[in-house]
């Protein structure tokens, strides 16, 4: 199925909001969304949601031959799965451009920066090593997946645990986890990889886009680092010209940004070691929020507004409960206006629909008049057309009067309407 | 039959729920008077399937004297229906139709001469990727969807093309059905608060614009916002931006 396309209006507002330095979602130019991190009961199962955006990432493991011209290392082999599930765009089985693109990424981020000390791996030189895999699967694409996928993958090769392994002589035993606890890998370095876009020729930079600043954005620069300010990897695409300051300015603003998210993972590992140690419950289950199914939700949005000095704050309860191994990257800023976030039930019992009551009812009457209009039938039922798609129709708001009478409701049709129903029989 | 709809009035129903008719039930048969034939007219949601009344999309059950009853459901996806104006991206020229997305599982076309004035002279300037308003006429699950930008007597009576230095986004159908409502309480109370331009399609596309990209952007947020908002928090929430951002 192909996405919505963009249309020129959205391009010109976004390109021009920009240039005001103004995001959709009232961030400022260097500032990230609201990161969650949550672990899965199984170890090396981590879930990420930055933003909308979220990616799910699990690791495991397999003894297996290593390779013949390294044999007393480990292997680690990535892969990132673009489902259908996380945009209409992604078609399943099918390799992408863009699937290709971030698995290299996140091969050469995490492989080639020799973050995870591959020799521990080996069990016997030349036959037996560990096989190390990381499956990273895309759940929700709202921009910006190549930094989602990097947290999460190095956040659950963090909380990732191989069996225990024994060798006496010859012998080879791997322990399960009930017989021995599970040993951590040996991670030296967390790299974390983070993304710019760049607008109009590289005048304007934003970091961490989303899905409609990705689809402007003229090019993007993607830096992978770690706390201690080694740069890992970098790269740019889009073929767009970078000054050398520009870049020293990314990479300065990546250090920042790096060394923040490191912190958030260390405190969800911390919070999930508690948590198991304690024997309380952790996994997905008890991080997602309790959410109603009649009940919509939606996170605080920080809209700047000219000269308000008093915010929106405090008009709305939070009544959300805080996921349990996780916490937000962003310090709201003092005064961050604070919409839509509430338990109250958009179904609403009686209060909610009162006043709209009227408005909706009487919407709702004219489009079924015309039906009555139509059908002629001696049961209780009056049936409407089959097809579904017959049944919603807006005529002119006018007040219509409550008598059944097929030529007063179809006089409401407008002309060619009426005719094509008289027609279709 | 109408007492057991009447009893699940206001109570959550999902699709594959049934009522089924019984013609032998208390309500039809009346010893005292003339029977009339109880008429329950359904609305969007409920459709009839031989001897049952089925329930096929999921929601809150309405009822409305004195025998009208439909499902009151908050969708985001849409579904093209007759007759309904809504918000077109045109994707494709080829020959003499526009190919326009409007949000539905398949593009609908839209021809050249359906513009008020057309002729095959003179031609529409549509481009690709140009907003369009425009109305559904032919809808069915079983043909390509058709829209017009011209009503019955040859006026563009507010279809056609638009959109140039505003924002289009999306919210759910409810929210979208609700600002086109007659006597629509959130549409006045937007009028209150600054000068703008909207456009509702009932494919759940908004287009807004205001002076400067401000202003635009704080009411897209607002009409974003508006689907959870009790209608006390939202006039509080505006009483605030009347006071703070003018």
């Amino acid at each position: 199925m192909k996405e919505t396309p963009l249309s020129n209006c959205e391009r010109d507002f976004l390109l021009k909001a920009i240039q005001e330095k103004k995001r959709l979602d009232g961030r400022q130019t260097y500032d990230y969304r609201k990161l969650k991190i949550m672990f899965g009961t199984d170890f090396g199962c981590c879930f990420v949601e930055l933003g909308k955006t979220r990616v799910m990432a699990q690791v495991s493991c397999e003894l297996v031959a290593p390779k013949e011209n390294r044999p007393n290392e480990g292997i680690m082999f990535f892969n990132i799965e673009l489902s259908p599930m996380a945009s209409p765009a992604f078609e399943q089985g099918r390799q992408s451009e863009l699937s290709v693109k971030l698995n290299r990424q996140l091969e050469r981020c995490l492989r080639n920066s020799k973050c995870i000390d591959l020799e521990s791996l080996c069990v016997v030189s030349g036959e037996k090593v560990w096989q190390i895999r990381v499956d990273v699967h895309m759940l929700n694409h709202d921009g910006n997946l190549m930094d989602a996928a990097s947290i999460t993958a190095i956040a659950s090769l963090c909380h990732f645990r191989r069996p225990d392994v024994g060798i006496q002589g010859d012998e080879v035993t791997v322990y399960s986890p009930d017989e021995r606890d599970p040993i951590p890998l040996s991670i030296y370095h967390m790299p974390i990889s983070v993304s710019f876009a760049f607008f109009q020729q590289g005048t304007y930079l934003l970091v961490d886009p989303c899905e409609r600043e990705e689809r402007v954005m003229d090019g993007l620069l993607m830096i992978a680092m770690n706390k201690h300010r080694e740069i890992c990897s970098i790269q740019s695409s889009g073929g767009i010209m970078l000054l050398k300051e520009q870049v020293m300015r990314c990479s300065k603003i990546a250090s920042v940004k790096v060394s923040e998210i490191t912190k958030l993972i260390m405190k969800a590992l911390e919070n999930d070691k508690t948590a198991r140690k304690a024997g309380g419950k952790c996994g997905f289950a008890e991080s997602m929020p309790q959410e109603r199914i009649t009940a919509l939700k939606k996170d605080e949005t920080a809209v700047e507004m000219t000269d308000v000095t008093e915010r929106a704050n405090d008009i709305v309860l939070n009544a959300e409960v805080p996921p349990q191994t996780s916490q937000s990257l962003l310090v709201p800023l003092p005064g961050m206006g604070q919409v839509g976030k509430d338990l109250q039930n958009s179904w609403g019992i009686e209060e909610y629909y009162q006043d709209e009551e009227e408005a909706f009812n009487s919407d709702e009457d004219k489009q079924t008049m015309m039906e009555v209009g139509e059908k002629q039938k001696v049961h209780d039922v009056v049936e409407i057309s089959d097809s579904e798609e017959d049944e919603v129709v807006i005529l002119q708001p006018e007040a219509t009067d409550r008598a059944h009478k097929k030529t007063s409701s179809s006089s409401h049709l407008k002309e060619p309407a009426k005719s094509k129903k008289r027609h279709r029989k | 039959m109408l007492s057991r709809l009447k009893a699940k009035v206001g109570s959550v129903l999902l699709p594959g729920d049934e009522f089924c008719l019984d013609t032998t039930g208390a309500d039809t048969i009346s010893l005292a008077g003339p029977s009339k034939a109880n008429k329950v007219v359904c609305g969007p949601g409920l459709r009839r399937s031989g001897d049952r009344l089925l329930v096929y999309k999921s929601g809150l059950l309405r009822h409305k004297e004195p025998n009208m009853f439909w499902m009151d459901a908050q969708h985001k996806r849409y579904v093209p229906a007759k007759g309904e104006t809504v918000i077109g991206i045109v994707t494709s020229k080829s020959g003499d139709v526009f190919k326009v997305d409007i949000g539905g599982s398949e593009q609908a076309s839209l021809s050249y001469l359906a513009f008020e004035g057309a002729t095959k002279r003179n031609r529409p300037n549509v481009q690709v990727g140009d907003l369009l308003f425009a109305q559904l006429i032919v809808a069915n699950k079983d043909m390509e969807a058709e829209l017009v930008c011209v009503d019955s007597a040859g006026r563009a009576n507010g279809m056609g093309v638009f959109g140039a230095g505003g924002l289009l986004f999306r919210v759910s159908l409810g929210l979208a059905r609700r600002l086109l409502a007659p006597q629509s309480d959130l549409r006045a109370e937007l009028e209150q608060l600054f000068p703008c331009e909207m456009v509702v399609g009932m494919n759940g596309r908004l287009w807004v614009k205001s002076t400067g990209v401000q202003r635009t952007l704080v009411l897209a947020n607002l009409l974003e916002s508006c689907e959870n908002l009790t209608p006390v928090q939202r006039r509080q929430l505006f009483g605030k931006l009347a006071q703070g951002a003018l």
